[in-house]
């Protein structure tokens, strides 16, 4: 339990944290509340409609809805979206019937009909300009490949398949 | 004239008494009745751990053989009570090692146990029969070897939804081939495999086991194997009962199954795959409990399980059942006394919409005995809370979750107030309520009108201002555990109300308006009770008098401040310098 400022310095400055250059930090720690005063009245009528065509950012209340934690964790219904840069909608895939990555991803080039690279640990997808990410637990956009199958598919929010001049990004952050 | 009962004959009667409440009530009587029923009682129940020393209750209850300990408050179930808190078995198990060698059953709900603290358990009763942890943590399998290796008279080992950091799989085989007496084991939230051929031969040469539950690892080639060792088991955990399907498997799983006659209660089926649940089909109409609330599947599959359960009685599963599936709970399961209803997308987006709140509207009409319900639901209406409490007033515990925080009555847009109101007027043996959704002051009005008998009372994102503690403070009679949080109410009514406080077990408050000079008020005032401030950001003696805390947990106690306090906790005895400065004390 350290306390965030610590002989003056914010600590937050010098945080290492692993994300897409250019990503909002700020976003995602007000995005924390452990309370919605300020929320109160937002089901008046004008608010209600302003609230439906903000953009989605989710505020996770912490510990609400009250759910255990190792019901949270046990309990993923595994359906993800899956996106494509160029694709006109978007599909759903259960990853419940994959049992390893390259099912996946050879799922994942049927369904869209394209080739993904040969995926290296150091250097991520080379040779078709695709690149296969997940948005995880934690909101954060990973490469997929990286981290055990099982691991992955339980903490695998939603894909997006990147092309072209996003992919090398995500490839030189790491 | 009347002579005194003779202690031997109260004793015998005394020996019929099972109640704690009763016994609590007898305890009251008279002096040689107190000391009679101390000497007798042999199950312990102690509902926070804080509320009296472990010397204490050991000098008591000499005789004790069953202790029951909780530790946290009911929140730290959902992260609201920071790590290192307390909690703690050791002071506990450390006196009764000493005092009562012949313990034989000890449980525990949300306490922090340690590897030794499971060492000294099994080196220092030597007729140790039962360990349940429930949402326990601190302790590694190597702790749960050491239970399995030296108790030699073990019948319940059950490890409940805890954090357990997982060293492996072997501490299943330090069961001992001379052990046979094992009734129940569950080894659930184990991640690590166990051996299947040690799991097998502990299986058959137990042949008391009535309960046995096992892990996610293990696969459906081991439960058909284990289930035909014991075929007389009456409360069965699956393991993943998950694999790319064969008729060959499904057909020995079937078989299996059909060999259990007496199963009673189900659980597991994590991952399930829909075209293994035709096994189960043999055994639905004997069970009276069946969760399914880890199983991903859809309704058409839920329901072809739920409508050949005709004598079920307990239903947990998640919102993947809609409202057509709780239509053929409805019409089967004219048994049912508890549906829990779980949502499958717990973060707030995404969430379906085929559960609404029709589904439990269905089921209260058909089920007359329904008497306990939790319920996850996107929306709620007043004319639904209406209409079940009109056709069920004999629900016991009602625990309704509109996932939204602040949602009105989905049609009319008014508040919930009204269907709660229905719900405590009509329902007069409420032991329990949660309520959510959109609740002004009035709510509780009614609440602590007509909530008689309600013991605990859980409530977030609702009320105007101090008046609804008010309400609550100063009616809700039965009350002993009342939990808010997010609440607009401030310092006020809680001083006000104090006093009663000292009736109650506990009350925890977290994000609402109470300020630090009102909790100092509150501890100068009753010093029979331990008002803990948790705060995380910054230690609570550096604010301001008026700023408000982050979270208050109050309880009452006889044992007065505790030792074991963390950085975080700050409590009136931390520093008694700091004390009540310029705030009258009432």
């Amino acid at each position: 339990m350290a306390y965030e400022k610590v002989n003056e310095l914010n600590l937050k400055d010098t945080e290492l944290r692993l994300g897409l250059p250019g990503t909002e930090e700020e976003v995602k720690q007000e995005q924390e509340v452990s309370c919605v005063r300020s929320n109160k009245r937002q089901f008046d009528e004008e608010t209600r409609d302003e609230q439906e065509s903000m953009p989605p950012t989710k505020t996770q209340i912490v510990g609400w809805p009250p759910v255990r934690s190792y019901r949270k964790n046990n309990n993923s219904v595994s359906y993800v979206k899956v996106s494509m840069d160029g694709a006109p909608y978007l599909r759903k895939i259960d990853l419940k019937t994959y049992k390893n990555y390259p099912e996946l991803l050879k799922a994942l080039e049927n369904m869209f009909k394209f080739t993904i690279g040969e995926y290296s640990e150091r250097e991520g997808y080379k040779g078709s300009g695709f690149v296969p990410t997940y948005e995880d637990k934690d909101g954060d956009w990973m490469l997929v490949g990286d981290v055990p199958w099982d691991m992955f598919s339980s903490s695998c929010k939603r894909l997006r398949i990147m092309k072209g001049s996003e992919a090398p990004a995500l490839d030189s952050s790491l | 004239m009347g002579l005194p009962l003779p202690s031997k004959v109260l004793e015998h009667i005394l020996s019929f008494i099972d109640s704690n409440e009763d016994r609590n009530s007898v305890s009251l009587v008279c002096k040689s009745w107190f000391d009679t029923e101390r000497r007798t009682r042999k199950r312990v129940f102690v509902g926070n751990c804080y509320s009296v020393s472990p010397v204490t209750v050991s000098r008591r209850f000499p005789k004790m053989r069953s202790l029951t300990l909780k530790g946290k408050p009911h929140f730290a179930d959902y992260n609201l009570v920071p790590d290192g808190w307390g909690g703690y078995a050791w002071p506990w198990i450390e006196v009764l090692a000493k005092k009562n060698p012949l313990l034989e059953e000890i449980r525990l709900k949300r306490m922090v146990i340690t590897d030794e603290c499971l060492e000294m358990i099994a080196a220092s009763f030597k007729e140790f029969k039962a360990l349940v942890l429930v949402s326990c943590e601190g302790f590694t399998t190597d702790g749960i070897a050491a239970i399995a290796a030296t108790c030699r008279n073990l019948e319940v080992l059950e490890l409940r939804e805890c954090i357990v950091e997982d060293l492996g799989g072997d501490w299943l085989s330090y069961f001992p081939e001379s052990l046979t007496s094992l009734v129940s084991l569950d080894f659930s939230c184990l991640d690590s495999e166990v051996k299947l051929s040690d799991l097998e031969r502990l299986v058959s040469r137990s042949p008391n086991l009535k309960s046995l539950k096992l892990n996610r690892a293990v696969t459906l080639e081991g439960l058909e194997s284990l289930l035909r060792r014991a075929p007389q088991l009456t409360d069965l955990g699956t393991g993943s009962f998950s694999a790319e399907f064969e008729p060959e498997m499904f057909s020995k799983l079937s078989k299996a199954f059909a060999e259990c006659k007496q199963l009673k209660s189900l659980s597991g089926l994590w991952d399930v795959i829909p075209e293994y649940l035709p096994a189960l089909y043999s055994v639905c109409p004997g069970l009276t409990s069946l969760n399914l609330s880890y199983a991903t599947v859809r309704m058409p599959d839920l329901v072809g399980i739920l409508r050949r359960c005709w004598k079920l009685q307990k239903l947990w599963v998640m919102d993947l059942i809609e409202d057509k599936g709780l239509q053929t709970v409805a019409m089967r399961c004219k048994d049912l006394r508890e549906l829990r209803v779980f949502p499958s997308e717990p973060d707030l987006d995404d969430v379906s919409v085929a559960l609404t709140e029709e589904g439990l509207v269905t089921v209260s009409r058909s089920c007359r005995k329904l008497e306990s319900i939790l319920y996850f639901c996107v929306q709620f209406t007043n004319a639904a809370l209406v209409t079940i409490s009109r056709y069920r007033p004999n629900i016991k515990c009602f625990r309704l979750c509109v996932i939204e925080p602040f949602a009105p009555d989905h049609i009319t847009r008014e508040p919930l107030d009204e269907g709660f109101r229905a719900i405590v007027e009509g329902c007069k043996d409420l032991r329990r309520l949660s309520v959510s959704g959109l609740l002004t002051d009035k709510a509780f009005e009614y609440i602590g009108k007509h909530a008689k008998k309600v013991r605990m009372l859980s409530i977030a994102f609702a009320g105007d201002s101090d008046l609804m503690l008010h309400h609550l403070l100063s009616g809700c009679e039965g009350l002993k555990k009342l939990e808010i949080r997010d609440c607009p109410f401030g310092d006020s009514a809680l001083l006000e109300h104090a006093a009663k406080l000292e009736t109650m077990r506990s009350l925890w408050m977290s994000s609402c308006f109470v300020s630090f000079g009102a909790c100092k008020v509150l501890s100068q005032k009753l010093p029979k009770l331990n008002v803990e401030v948790i705060d995380e950001m910054y230690p609570p003696e550096s604010r301001p008098e008026n700023s408000p805390v982050e979270r208050i947990y109050i309880y009452r106690t006889l044992a007065g401040p505790r030792l074991d306090m963390p950085e975080f906790v700050w409590t009136i005895h931390k520093n008694p310098e700091v004390g009540v400065s310029n705030l009258a004390i009432k």
